[in-house]
């Protein structure tokens, strides 16, 4: 019966926020207390500024200033204070103190990859978090102990290995009660196509898989369900899982239309997905069957990012210099 | 020998004395019940001999005195119905050949409905129902000796046959439904089963039997045409009965054998209709076809050549007999090459109906599929000349159905012959017929074996599913503890349509019609050059100044286009911006295009083009309230959706219509109105802007079609374009309709069907035809009778003749609409006249 009920038409976006005057790179919902009521969007553009939609308004509230006109590429806010991250290809990462109004740069890490790889922070709460940042050579990942600015380690692949760059990073542990102290690992997309597990305190290649033939544009992992997925310039989105001693293995390859993912995210809720594409759409996913949901196709330029809010919004950014805003499937 | 005789002789001539004297019933009791010692039924039989000689010779004038004694007070001389019953036993118990005769006899000779008539006719269905007639039968196959024995066979045959006619002529209305050929056929089946049932019987004993006579009466009822009611009967019984005895199928085929020659057609249709397929009709028949020559002629040459009206199915178990038995099978392959003769031969193609050459090439199919490799291998080269000849002759045909079978047929046939050769593959629409005549030719497994074949998969698919089971079971134990993901329903998550999400083109459209032109004349960048194809429709409707300027230039370009990149939408693009261009500039373009369509360097396809292309544009320039459509051609490249209907039955781009419906529902549901009006939308009248533009499109085209160029010959080999032009003349017509030009057009055109109206080719007469309505419809009726009173006249005969003797159905069928037409418009002017 139900086969037989012609499918709703895709939706059209909740709203729309314009004003960027360049492409939209990066996207962060506010995280935390102070979200619910003053639910506010960050996003990144390619003309290096920062913006702070409120999503209440739906207009930008204020515009960080701070990588000299070179593109930012990724934002994200930090769980326990009003602080946000900022990374430009000016090869600065700026920390924001955006507490009662400020917004002034308190302090910056100067990075030295020029690559366009994401960074990517583990933070639990408590006052202190990891970062992960691309590192010196071309190949290596560099962690460092925040706010110190301590380098931790340099996770570099063996000599023979060549995966190229890294183009994106997920930092995340094993859940305390499995292990008594917590194991930071990273997730590593290649530009070889690989995705790759570190153990960070070993600092060692806990598994490999190839399993993509483009470099890796985007991941995103549920510790949950210890499943991730991750997207490439080809035309596959790959899913994987961290099977018992930390070693990753396919769990299967769904086939796209249009090439080319920038960006994958999963709803913190861990119920559907949403990539980034190239060909201008959004595509959503049902996370645990994997069954494709919708192509919202709004934007006239390739998607840059997606990400989701707390309470289940969407956003998207693209080139063509707009951001959609979503609500799709939203919980009672 | 003498005295015996005489002692029946005495008894029976004093029995029928005292019947036609006496009037005491216990008088004519016991006479009759001494009369009946001769049937051999009573207490103290008489002598055989006795028996022998009252059955052959009194018995039948005994039967005739009862006949006429026969009436209501005679029976009720006896009270208690004893004497109606020994009456009517002698009917039933005696010879049953003599009690039926006498009895028809009886029936026939009575004047009209009376008692006696009555009385007689419900014995005969008495007679019926109790499986005398089988008795009368079986008593035929016996051997006989006696004189005058065909003579009688002769009588009874046509009795026996000629039953439900003769009674249903006396007894009128008071018919008995027994004698109503529906019901009474059916039952002779079953007694002549009865009676082959005996023969097969006595032959197991011994016995020599004939089935001739049952034969004849199967062949007579079939030329009756009642092979429907007796075979239906018959045939499944003799499927049974032959399955696994020899010796029924060895009478069946003796059956078969002794019908008479003239009889053997209407047999043979029966069984091959009744027969489920070729292993029975096999059964059945045996050889028949190799013994009998007439049988043989039928199988072999009407059924395959002068006739075509079996169905498949029964095309296939004709076809499967045929192949089933070595002796049989040259026969199969002989008719394969008479077939293919046929199929070849281009008369046929020109002449024959459709339904004949489907059914011919329908035989060819069933053939190849039930010749083997060596027997296609011997007549290989006969097959290969048959098929190219045939397929060119096919192909010429204007009639696209006729071109299909072609090509179907010749790809079966050179993938037989040349099998492991690269295969031989046109380019034809899946169609019904396709479809119909691929599905003879694949590998469908016969009834029996794929019902054998049914059994096996069903026990793995039952042992699998625990298996699979299983394998789930694992899964979800494999997830982590407390996730809920297996207690949510994806209920909440219905997918949305994702029809619109298809592969992305990566290239600019050009934005402005002189880069289009520039595009698709010089650009050697492949996506370009199918970007400015798609825009150019849209470009086109939106800027008409600009389309104006280069009109001719651009249709120059697009009629010489070709499809560089196999393109999927290729000519449909290409149309819709021909007719977008010509739409747009209407006196010059069609000024340019009639012109090229008798120039010199074009293809056929390409002088086509130019005809569709115009009857679209004239179509489109004549729709009312086209004048308001441009608006809605916004979206370049998308042609789905220009019109706005097609746009609202699309779920995806459904969505402003739908808020539009939602808004307005709501403001009616919030407004009060005091009285209805009219529907608030009226049909804007506007000027058929076809009018001052017809004779651009029409004349130039009736002008040159007499005069052959060195590439184009209408007259000649291109019937195909001359039955488009005809086809497209006959639209320009009836689009002319309520133009001032119509009427010199009409002329014209009638001149031009006049000179071609004989033509040959059936798709050039189909467009005459309807050109000949169209000039009815569109000239008004006056003008017509004032204007072209000698051509109505020529038309009309013309008309009939094709009406009555036209080979093509579709032919007649025109023919007669346009008589309607003619008749209508003389009963419009009669009245006023």
């Amino acid at each position: 019966m139900a086969a037989l009920v012609p499918p709703p038409p895709p939706p059209d976006p909740q709203f729309v926020l314009r004003g960027t005057r360049s492409a939209v790179n990066a996207l962060c919902f506010c995280e935390g207390s102070q979200a619910l009521e003053r639910p506010l969007l960050f996003s990144g553009s390619q003309s290096g500024l920062v913006h702070i939609w409120s999503l209440q308004t739906q207009r930008a509230i204020a515009v960080l200033d701070g990588h000299g006109s070179q593109s930012v590429i990724w934002v994200q806010t930090l769980p326990q204070g009003q602080q946000l991250l900022s990374q430009g290809r000016d090869l600065q990462l700026c920390l924001w103190d955006l507490a009662e109004g400020r917004n002034a740069i308190v302090d910056s890490i100067r990075l030295e990859s020029v690559g366009f790889c994401r960074s990517s922070i583990l933070a639990g709460g408590q006052q202190r978090w990891t970062l992960a940042v691309p590192g010196k050579g071309s190949d290596e990942v560099q962690i460092l102990e925040m706010p110190s600015k301590t380098s931790v380690c340099t996770l570099k692949p063996e000599a023979d290995a060549k995966p190229g760059m890294p183009m994106c990073l997920g930092l995340w542990q094993l859940s305390p009660q499995a292990n008594s102290s917590p194991r930071p690992l990273l997730l590593v997309g290649y530009e070889d196509g690989s995705v790759v597990l570190w153990d960070i305190s070993e600092r060692k290649v806990c598994s490999h898989i190839a399993c993509h033939e483009e470099p890796v544009m985007g991941l995103d992992f549920d510790s949950q369900k210890a499943r991730g997925v991750s997207g490439s310039a080809g035309k596959e989105l790959v899913v994987w899982s961290v099977d018992g001693p930390q070693s990753l293995q396919v769990c299967g390859t769904h086939k796209l239309t249009n090439p080319g993912i920038a960006d994958v995210a999963i709803r913190p809720d861990h119920k559907i997905l949403a990539t980034a594409g190239w060909d201008c759409r959004i595509r959503v996913f049902h996370w645990r069957t994997m069954k494709a949901l919708a192509v919202l196709a709004f934007h006239s330029a390739s998607v840059n990012c997606v990400a989701f809010a707390t309470n289940g919004l969407l956003a998207a950014g693209s080139k063509d210099q707009r951001i959609s805003v979503w609500s799709l499937y939203s919980r009672p | 020998m003498d005295p015996a005789p005489s002692a029946v002789r005495l008894s029976v001539q004093e029995a029928i004395h005292t019947l036609s004297s006496s009037e005491d019933a216990g008088h004519i009791l016991t006479t009759l019940g001494s009369v009946r010692r001769y049937l051999g039924e009573a207490e103290d039989p008489a002598l055989a001999g006795e028996k022998k000689e009252f059955a052959t010779v009194h018995f039948s004038a005994f039967l005739r005195c009862l006949i006429s004694k026969l009436s209501q007070e005679w029976l009720e001389l006896s009270p208690d119905g004893q004497l109606e019953q020994l009456w009517e036993s002698f009917f039933l118990e005696g010879p049953a050949d003599q009690a039926f005769l006498v009895l028809m006899e009886g029936v026939e000779g009575s004047a009209g409905p009376s008692f006696r008539l009555m009385r007689m006719a419900q014995l005969l269905a008495t007679f019926l129902s109790k499986g005398r007639m089988a008795a009368l039968m079986e008593e035929q196959c016996r051997p006989q000796m006696k004189a005058g024995f065909p003579l009688l066979q002769e009588t009874l045959l046509s009795k026996v046959v000629g039953l439900p006619d003769h009674l249903g002529n006396r007894l009128q209305r008071d018919n008995l439904a027994q004698f109503f050929p529906q019901n009474y056929f059916p039952v002779l089946g079953k007694e002549i089963l009865q009676a082959l049932q005996v023969v097969v019987n006595s032959l197991r004993g011994g016995l020599d039997c004939s089935v001739s006579f049952v034969s004849r009466v199967l062949g007579k009822v079939c030329i009756q045409g009642r092979q429907k009611e007796i075979l239906s009967v018959l045939v499944p019984q003799l499927t049974v009965l032959t399955q696994d005895s020899g010796l029924w199928q060895r009478v069946c085929w003796r059956l078969a054998e002794q019908v008479p020659d003239q009889a053997m057609e209407a047999v043979l249709t029966g069984f091959v209709e009744a027969a489920s397929g070729p292993e029975v009709l096999s059964r059945l028949l045996g050889n028949l076809v190799v013994k009998n020559k007439k049988a043989q002629f039928v199988m072999t040459q009407k059924f395959l050549f002068l006739q075509y009206r079996l169905t498949t199915p029964m095309l296939k178990s004709l076809l499967g007999y045929l192949a089933m038995d070595s002796q049989r099978r040259p026969l199969l392959i002989q008719a394969l090459k008479e077939l293919l003769e046929t199929w070849g031969s281009s008369s046929s193609v020109r002449h024959a109906p459709l339904a004949q050459q489907r059914y011919i090439s329908t035989a060819i199919l069933i053939c190849l599929v039930h010749l083997g490799e060596p027997e296609l291998q011997d007549i290989r080269d006969e097959l290969l000349a048959g098929m190219m000849e045939g397929v060119k002759c096919h192909l010429d045909s204007s009639l696209t159905p006729v071109r299909h079978l072609g090509m179907i047929v010749a790809e079966v046939i050179s993938s037989r012959i040349h099998p492991e050769g690269p295969p031989l593959k046109f380019q034809y629409e899946d169609s019904e017929l396709s479809r119909e005549m691929l599905a003879l030719v694949a590998p469908a497994p016969e009834g029996d074996c794929s019902s054998e074949e049914g059994g096996p998969p069903l026990a793995p698919a039952v042992t699998k599913a625990p298996a699979e089971m299983s394998v789930h079971g694992g899964v979800s134990s494999a997830q982590p503890p407390g996730s809920d993901s297996e207690l949510d329903s994806d209920d909440e998550f219905i997918p949305y349509d994702m029809s619109g999400d298809t592969e992305l083109k990566s290239s600019k459209a050009p934005l402005y019609i002189r880069d289009c032109m520039e595009a698709l004349a010089v650009s050697e960048d492949v996506q370009r050059w199918e970007a400015a194809l798609q825009a150019l429709e849209g470009l086109v409707y939106r800027n008409p100044e600009s389309t104006r300027e280069v009109s001719v230039e651009l249709v120059k370009i697009l009629l010489h286009l070709e499809d560089r990149t196999s393109l999927a939408r290729f000519g449909a693009l290409r149309q819709r911006a021909l007719v977008a261009v010509t739409v747009t500039d209407p006196a010059r373009v069609a000024e340019y295009l009639t012109s090229q369509f008798y120039a010199l360097n074009y293809s056929l396809q390409q002088r086509m083009d130019i005809l569709d292309v115009l009857t679209l544009s004239a179509q489109e320039l004549s729709r009312p309230g086209r004048l308001r459509r441009p608006s809605q051609h916004g979206s370049p490249g998308s042609g789905s959706q220009c019109s706005p209907t097609q746009a609202v039955s699309q779920p995806g781009s459904a969505t402003a219509p739908n808020w539009r419906v939602v808004v307005e529902e709501r403001i009616k549901s919030k407004t009060r109105r005091f009285s209805k009006g009219l529907p608030q939308r009226e049909l804007s009248s506007s000027p058929n802007e076809f009018s001052s533009v017809a004779g651009h499109f029409f004349f130039p085209l009736t002008r040159h079609f007499d005069r052959p160029v060195v590439t184009f010959d209408l007259l000649g080999d291109d019937q195909l374009v001359l039955g488009r032009l005809t086809h497209t003349l006959g639209s320009l017509m009836y689009l002319a309709v309520n133009t001032t030009v119509a009427v010199p057009m009409g002329k014209a055109l009638m001149e031009f069907i006049w000179v071609l109206r004989f033509h040959a080719d059936t798709y050039v007469r189909r467009g005459l035809l309807s050109a000949v309505s169209s000039v009815l419809l569109s000239v008004p009726a006056e003008r017509l009778l004032g204007d072209l009173p000698d051509e109505l006249l020529e038309a009309r005969s013309w008309l009939a003749d094709v009406a009555e003797k036209d080979a093509d159905d579709g032919c007649r069928e025109l023919a007669v609409k346009a008589l309607l037409l003619l008749e209508r418009i003389r009963g419009r002017l009669l009245p006023s006249s």
